[in-house]
């Protein structure tokens, strides 16, 4: 194989915990995925993916009063890989996304109309439930530093020939 | 683009249009807005999710609010949704199984599908 390994390029973005910070972000990743060779059918998920982690990120910091900056990752190099990483206490850590999710929604479903859920912790299954959905990719881990989670998510992308 | 919002009155629902971005910085506006269309003490309210680019977890959370918010107060919420995008969001949460989801303003406020013969005239 003379696949020469694709030059790796990175986009690295850290921000403040506040909510206006996230469509700033998903314009970001929006223009370095489309750049990395993400279709255009994918783009709209890679967004609302990327909006969702930082989303989660930016609730869990206000959640505890923390101004630490949240880290996003953005690496070209086969897949187009993002890492989400917050600063919080690892409440997700080693939790499945799924769980949560699942709960939450079957609650959604049980009680269709008559929803007794918190909406606060009802978007944060709804997100999580998103997450999942959009990405086959994904994996939840505590930050390597161990202070905090990254949120890992790849795609595939669908290189053009360079021009 | 961000946020835009107007309210229009359809028969006896209230169609509140969205434009533009719903997410983690502009959904506490709809939630506002939705808010005050049930403390005005409207009970057929209509969302209109046509000129809506973008929609996260925030978003949805503000319309199962407002969903229940109606249903305590013998309302209801439906929404109008054309877009495969946006509907695709609502299949993978399981929301498309809460709502009602309308592909026009004409099916939301007549309760129907059966009215929308006049695109094709």
């Amino acid at each position: 194989m003379n696949n020469t390994p694709a030059q790796m390029s990175t986009v690295h973005v850290a921000f403040s915990p506040d909510p206006a910070y996230v469509r700033t972000v998903r314009l970001v990743a929006a223009a370095v995925a489309r750049r990395a060779g993400i279709s255009d059918e994918v783009l709209d998920e890679v967004r609302l993916a990327i909006g969702e982690a930082c989303t989660r990120a930016v609730a869990l910091h206000r959640r505890h009063g923390l101004t630490d900056l949240i880290s996003v990752t953005m690496s070209d190099g086969g897949r187009f890989t993002v890492r989400v990483t917050d600063r919080g206490p690892a409440e997700s850590a080693g939790k499945e996304p799924g769980e949560t999710t699942g709960d939450i929604m079957a609650q959604v479903a049980a009680e269709s109309g008559r929803l007794a859920v918190d909406e606060d912790v009802l978007t944060a299954g709804v997100g999580l439930a998103l997450l999942t959905g959009l990405v086959a990719d994904l994996a939840v881990s505590a930050a390597s530093d161990g202070i905090g989670t990254e949120i890992r998510m790849s795609w595939p992308v669908s290189r053009r020939s360079a021009h | 683009m961000e946020l835009s919002l107007a309210t229009r009155s359809v028969s006896d629902h209230v169609v509140l249009e969205i434009g533009g971005e719903i997410d983690v910085y502009t959904a506490p506006r709809l939630r506002e807005r939705l808010i005050e269309l049930v403390g005005a003490g409207e009970k057929q309210v209509v969302v209109d999710l046509g000129r809506v680019d973008f929609l996260d977890s925030t978003g949805l959370g503000v319309l199962v609010g407002a969903h229940r918010r109606l249903r305590a107060s013998d309302g209801a919420l439906s929404l109008v949704c054309p877009h495969e995008r946006l509907l695709k969001i609502f299949r993978i949460t399981g929301l498309d199984s809460v709502f009602e989801i309308h592909r026009s303003v004409e099916d939301a406020t007549t309760g129907g599908s059966a009215k929308t013969a006049r695109t094709g005239a």
